[in-house]
């Protein structure tokens, strides 16, 4: 019953403006913005099977492929200058100045290092949203409470044990936070890298789209990347629910003490 | 034995320089408990942690069976104050318990008797499967107890390890203590703000001035070693000693407000 409330919340705006944007655009005569009847029409003929494969898979496999680097790189960066002092008195300046550029901008730039294929879109995405994912780590490993080093240290928790069974879970909702903030930036800038320079792709498609006037395909290839943002930011939270119910579970016992 | 001699820590920030502990010599001799007690800010947990080795000491030596402590030694065992920061919450009962053991090598089968057993010497054996924050205050307590016990220390120091239970469950764990400490035969040193429990639980009590701290006095405690909360509480020799100790407190406040 709760979770059926709660689903109906959820989904009661997003069909009262689906059904007034269908409303308001059937009798529409504009050319560049065509019944939502139209494009529905258009995205079923549009995002067939084979499209998904050719376009839409890229898309998914760049991203998958920047986020799983820039999470590897920036956690493990991360831990290393959460940990040590004069390493991050060195780096944190060099590193708010790089966060500071905006990610787009630097496309053409790896394009005349890294070709247009691949692995420059990789990695625009990495360089792009590796910061959150650093940053957090980084902040997320200072935070590491005296106490649990404390009890780390006088129990003999040493080594590599230190940092995967305390350090790293202590850092884990911080973590995933940044985490959390990477993977909306990695769309877009999935997005962006191809709309650049592409020969597939999702946003080489509506740009395509765009330039041969297909309208209610281009229409219907922006609801498609809504609906991608929306299923995956989904998948994330419910990875992130299931790996830190301990601090869902934690939180809760404080506020209630509290 | 466990010998403090001589025993200086000077805290110094910038120019500004905080003598927590003056000079403190003390010995504590295997199999015996010991409770230490002082006027609150005596900087016993300064002193609890250069006994630990968590903490170097400005000048003075603390020796464990003649060899000096550098770092935590292997066969101590830590209980602190604050068993909610003390206990890792991303582990379960039966994981915190563990860890140590498996940093130390301990087999697979002789961890599992170790935890089972320590477990159940706490009166905890049904929570193996629990998170830490799922657990009241007092069991909490008890879980960081079974760790230290399940790690089988020749030294136990306990950091006022009852200052946050409320006081009946107090009551509970000063029994426990007692209780493992003439079953395991393990040295044990007792930190405390609370003067009756010093008697209560000691068979020595050691004296602490305001800091800068020294030892202030010491006494055996002549009580029978069968104790319980009310014949034991209510025996003349028990005031009589308790109010010793209170004296002795109390000067050490006046001596420190001169």
């Amino acid at each position: 019953m709760d979770i059926l409330k709660k689903a109906g919340l959820a989904i009661a705006l997003p069909i009262v403006l689906f059904a007034g944007w269908f409303w308001l655009s059937d009798g529409s005569e504009n050319f560049y913005s065509p019944p939502l009847r139209t494009i529905l029409t258009a995205f079923g003929d549009t995002w067939t099977l084979e499209r998904l494969r050719t376009d839409v898979a890229p898309s998914l496999l760049r991203l998958l492929a920047g986020f799983l680097l820039a999470a590897l790189i920036g956690i493990g960066l991360g831990v290393a200058i959460g940990l040590n002092r004069r390493l991050r008195a060195v780096l944190e300046p060099v590193l708010e100045f790089f966060r500071a550029i905006p990610p787009p901008v630097l496309v053409p730039v790896i394009m005349l290092f890294a070709g247009i294929g691949d692995g420059m879109k990789v990695i625009v995405i990495v360089f792009g949203c590796i910061w959150p994912i650093l940053l957090n780590t980084v902040e997320g490993v200072r935070a590491t409470d005296s106490v649990v080093l404390d009890t780390a240290r006088a129990y003999g928790v040493t080594g590599p044990a230190r940092l995967t069974r305390v350090i790293l879970p202590s850092a884990s909702p911080q973590i995933a936070a940044g985490l959390r903030q990477a993977l909306s930036i990695a769309i877009i800038l999935m997005v962006i890298s191809e709309m650049f320079a592409s020969s597939n792709g999702l946003g080489f498609t509506i740009v395509q789209f765009q330039r041969s006037f297909a309208i209610p395909e281009m229409w219907s290839g922006i609801i498609l990347l809504g609906l991608l943002g929306f299923a995956l930011s989904l998948l994330f939270r419910l990875a992130e629910r299931w790996a830190l119910r301990w601090y869902e579970g934690l939180r809760a016992a404080q506020r209630r003490a509290g | 034995m466990l010998e403090v001699k001589g025993l200086r820590k000077v805290y110094s920030s910038g120019s500004r320089e905080v003598e927590a502990l003056r000079d403190l010599t003390f010995t504590v001799d295997n199999g015996d408990l010991v409770c230490l007690v002082g006027p609150s800010g005596c900087g016993k947990t300064t002193l609890l942690r250069c006994i630990s080795g968590l903490l170097t000491p400005t000048s003075g030596s603390v020796r464990v069976n003649g060899d000096a402590v550098t770092g935590p030694p292997p066969g101590m065992a830590v209980v602190f104050q604050e068993y909610g920061r003390s206990l890792f919450p991303w582990m379960s009962v039966r994981d915190n318990v563990e860890l140590p053991l498996k940093q130390k090598k301990v087999d697979r089968a002789r961890r599992r008797e170790l935890v089972d057993t320590a477990l159940d010497a706490v009166g905890l054996s049904g929570t193996a499967s629990a998170y830490p924050w799922q657990l009241s205050g007092g069991m909490q307590q008890r879980v960081a107890i079974a760790r230290a016990v399940a790690y089988e220390p020749e030294t136990l120091l306990m950091d006022e390890p009852f200052a946050a239970v409320d006081a009946q469950t107090r009551a509970d764990l000063e029994d426990l203590v007692r209780s493992l400490w003439q079953r395991l035969k393990v040295t044990v040193l007792f930190v405390t703000h609370d003067i009756d429990e010093a008697v209560y639980l000691g068979r020595r009590v050691v004296m602490l001035s305001s800091s800068p701290t020294v030892v202030q006095d010491e006494l055996v405690v002549d009580l029978p070693a069968e104790r319980d909360q009310l014949n034991t509480r209510a025996d003349p020799r028990f005031v009589e000693l308790r109010t010793r100790v209170y004296e002795q407190i109390q000067k050490a406040k006046k001596a420190a407000v001169r």
